[in-house]
């Protein structure tokens, strides 16, 4: 008994309980309004319907604010993420080509490079990117936001000359598999963030490395005092969220079956980084929370998804998104939750 | 020195704040034509006087007069309009205007509705050169010349705009000795002049280089006026530290100063041997040598270089001269990882800002360091932790509900406990203890003196900084007494004594 108590407290008094209040009563406002919303179908032994949608367009964000999240916990920020991913979405169109071969009326699959090749290339130019962004942070010390700011301006310059400014279409079906594939009923796309959110949570919380991560993010000086090189350390949370922006940029192309240097992940940093702080992360670092992140990022899309089903006019759907993320960011706040809490005690005393 | 009226007198100021009482009752007096030292430990009330008399802070009660006349100065602009003007330590300039620029910044001479650069030039000059003597290019970037520069000009600017006070807050501490020369030459000049300075400094020799006059406060409150050349260094150090000497009789830890007799005697069990260590600017080169199961204290006034010494030997500063030895092997300490691994500790004076990670719990502070000199990826598994955590949490009596507590929720004593677990995790040889006992009560302060000695006997060799001499006297088998950033004087055995560490202090042996 007292084991459960403990552990209902726990689940209550943890980081993770607002966001995911926040996404139930966003998709019940969505089942009140639309009854066949939580509706599924099968059709061709793939799972059809707007809860599946939310989950495969939320894909992107959810694999940048993995990485981001570990950035964000040392008291950094990455806002060259958006162009990451254009970076790594043009790299590897470039590797398969947009060439379209029709023999006999039929298209014949063609790539310039085995598969496996164009999408490894991409992701090592997405992590050479996050390599770049560590350096400047970790090395030369520069301010976080104007180091990233660099690349966020040059990675769509580099994406436009990657793809010599035209848009790349891409016709090789294989590739189309990673975002647009099923896997045993699911879109293959989520079983890529299940992996890598399994990963990065065993590899932070099962070595110390989570740990120092919180430590350089409260307490830089006290961190290095106690003889942790948190140089080493922020410079590979930058290279990691390269790696994260090059999944996503990745999947994003296979996706849309195009890269478009200007347009691929655009204002996907601003995205990731709510994701991230409706996920419960502070912004002035320690403390993370991962699978916060995954919901932060899942209540942003079921909120455009939500405003799409709606019917709100597109004039006024950023005010909505941005009225509601005000509110959760608010009740997020610590200082509001202790005076909320101080108030509840206070009542829990006068009766 | 004309001694008719004082120009300025403050009479009875009460000053509180939250919680303490910054001045109470302090009075003080101020004679065209001197340089008077304000002198006191930190949180004596130097400051916090300051800071009324610029109108930075308002008084409780109690009133300021100005050459006779009751002013009550709303701000530091204001207090400068009464003709009360401040140059600070750090200079308030803008180090990217010429030098005539930050003299007549705000108050540029105007022709036709434009900068007259010319008069502007012009004036600087002769200001300068009338003032202080000093001929420099005045249209040349101010960030060219040096501080010792700056500190002049911003000296001109205020007895430019006006003078009758004029405060110099600290303004030596940046300075080398050549620098402060210069600075004391035109102080002079400014005080033949009839000016009427208040200099305020943590550097005694400096205080008798210059001022005519010292007015000492302790506590906020008044020790008293004395003149400096009736007032021998000894007892200035002793009434800033609020003790008659006569008072000063300790009851010596007798059991232990012997001990340490013996452990210097068996010079074969060194752990640390420290030769010609230093870094310019930081603390002059110091030799120090420390066997186990020794304490080794550190004295000082504040500034005196106490927390650079340590910070050097720990490689928190790097050294750009000597080396350091442990257990006679050489070992280089680039930075902290080098000395945790060579087996150092180190808790910084600083507790909240270096010391605890104010967020995690008091496991992931106890077991930050160890887990730092095993690197990430050797983690300690969570039962080891826990078994490492909940002994040292037993062993020094560190109150928290549970391991999993924030630190932060703790008290400053506890924290302080939580900051010695840390290093005793990794069982280190040499711990440095900077301030260990700030700012908490008085018993966690006894607690963690005896920790300390229980340690040594164990055979741990410590360094232990502290304000307070008694602290240091109590604990330490030997100490070592720093002064305006040098190492001055050992002291061993019988020697010590507060008495023999203000004697230290002051210059005079014996």
């Amino acid at each position: 008994m007292m084991n459960k108590i403990s552990l209902w407290k726990r689940f209550t008094g943890s980081k993770i309980i607002i966001p995911l209040i926040t996404l139930a009563i966003l998709l019940l406002l969505n089942l009140i309004i639309n009854k066949n919303f939580f509706a599924m179908e099968i059709k061709d032994g793939h799972l059809y319907g707007n809860l599946i949608d939310i989950l495969k367009g939320a894909t992107p964000i959810m694999l940048i604010s993995i990485g981001l999240t570990l950035v964000i916990a040392t008291k950094g920020i990455d806002i060259s993420v958006g162009s990451v991913v254009a970076i790594s979405c043009a790299t590897v169109a470039f590797m398969i080509g947009g060439d379209l071969i029709i023999k006999n009326g039929v298209q014949v699959p063609f790539t310039k490079f085995p598969l496996a090749i164009a999408i490894l290339t991409a992701i090592v130019a997405a992590t050479a990117a996050g390599m770049w962004n560590g350096m400047l942070v970790s090395r030369v010390g520069m301010q976080p936001i104007i180091a990233t700011l660099i690349l966020m301006v040059a990675g769509r310059g580099i994406a436009m000359m990657i793809t010599k400014a035209q848009i790349i279409t891409i016709y090789y079906e294989p590739f189309s598999f990673i975002g647009n594939g099923y896997l045993f009923g699911l879109p293959f796309s989520l079983y890529i963030v299940s992996v890598l959110l399994l990963v990065t949570l065993l590899f932070v919380r099962k070595t110390a490395i989570g740990m120092f991560i919180e430590s350089v993010g409260i307490n830089p000086t006290a961190t290095r005092f106690s003889g942790i090189n948190a140089k080493n350390l922020i410079f590979w949370c930058y290279v990691f969220t390269g790696f994260c922006a090059g999944i996503a940029g990745v999947i994003y192309c296979s996706n849309v079956k195009s890269a478009d240097g200007n347009n691929a992940g655009n204002l996907m940093e601003l995205d990731a980084i709510l994701a991230v702080v409706l996920g419960g992360t502070s912004l002035n670092g320690g403390k993370f929370y991962l699978t916060g992140s995954i919901i932060g990022a899942l209540i942003i899309r079921t909120l455009t998804t939500s405003i799409w089903a709606l019917g709100v006019p597109p004039e006024i759907a950023e005010v909505v998104k941005a009225v509601v993320i005000f509110i959760v960011s608010v009740i997020q706040s610590e200082r509001l939750r202790t005076v909320l809490g101080a108030m509840f005690s206070r009542k829990e005393l006068a009766a | 020195m004309p001694e008719n009226t004082p120009i300025l007198e403050m009479k009875g100021i009460n000053k509180h704040f939250p919680g303490v009482k910054a001045l109470s009752d302090v009075d003080f007096r101020l004679f065209k034509g001197e340089v008077h030292a304000i002198m006191g430990q930190n949180g004596a009330g130097k400051s916090t006087l300051i800071k009324v008399l610029t109108g930075v802070h308002k008084q409780d009660s109690g009133n300021i007069l100005l050459g006779g006349k009751l002013i009550k100065p709303k701000s530091p602009l204001d207090a400068q309009r009464l003709g009360i003007s401040t140059v600070y330590q750090e200079v308030n300039l803008c180090l990217n205007l010429t030098v005539a620029e930050n003299i007549f910044i705000g108050r540029q001479p105007m022709k036709h509705g434009k900068i007259d650069w010319q008069t502007m030039n012009k004036k600087a000059e002769q200001l300068l050169s009338e003032k202080l003597n000093l001929r420099i290019d005045v249209t040349q970037n101010l960030s060219s010349y040096s501080v010792a520069i700056q500190q002049m000009v911003a000296i001109v600017r205020v007895l430019d705009i006006s003078a009758k006070v004029l405060i110099l807050d600290e303004p030596t501490s940046s300075l080398d000795e050549h620098e402060v020369e210069l600075l004391f030459k035109v102080i002079r000049k400014l005080r033949d002049e009839g000016l009427a300075i208040i200099f305020i400094t943590h550097f005694l020799d400096q205080t008798y280089q210059i001022a005519d006059r010292i007015t000492i406060l302790k506590n906020g409150e008044l020790v008293g006026e004395y003149r400096t050349a009736e007032l021998p260094k000894i007892e200035l150090v002793a009434k800033m530290l609020g003790k008659e000497l006569s008072e000063f009789s300790f009851t010596q830890r007798n059991e232990e100063r012997e001990k340490g007799v013996q452990a210097t005697t068996q010079a074969a069990n060194n752990v640390l041997n420290i030769k010609n260590l230093g870094r310019r600017g930081s603390i002059q080169p110091f030799d120090l040598s420390i066997n186990e199961g020794e304490i080794v204290g550190l004295a000082g006034l504040l500034g005196s270089g106490r927390t650079e010494m340590a910070r050097l030997i720990f490689g928190v500063v790097k050294a750009d001269q000597g080396e350091i030895k442990i257990k006679g092997r050489e070992v280089n300490v680039n930075a902290p990882e080098n000395a945790i691994a060579a087996g150092m500790g180190f808790s910084p004076e600083d507790r909240k800002n270096e010391g605890i990670v104010a967020d995690l719990s008091v496991r992931e502070n106890i077991i930050l360091a160890l887990q730092g000199r095993y690197g990430a990826l050797r983690y300690i598994p969570l039962k080891k932790q826990n078994e490492i955590v909940e002994n040292l949490i037993n062993t020094l009596g560190i109150k928290t509900p549970s391991a999993d507590q924030e630190v932060k929720k703790l008290s400053g004593g506890n924290q302080q406990k939580v900051l010695l677990a840390r290093w005793l995790a990794t069982q280190p040889q040499i711990l440095i203890l900077d301030e260990p006992t700030r700012g908490i009560d008085v018993g966690a302060k006894l607690e963690i003196m005896e920790l300390v000695l229980n340690l040594s006997k164990e055979g741990m060799a410590v360094i232990f900084i502290s304000s307070e001499f008694e602290e240091v006297i109590c604990v330490s088998n030997r100490i070592a007494v720093l002064r305006d950033k040098e190492k001055i004087a050992e002291l061993s055995g019988a020697e010590i004594s507060a008495q023999s560490i203000m004697q230290a202090i002051a210059g005079g042996k014996g």
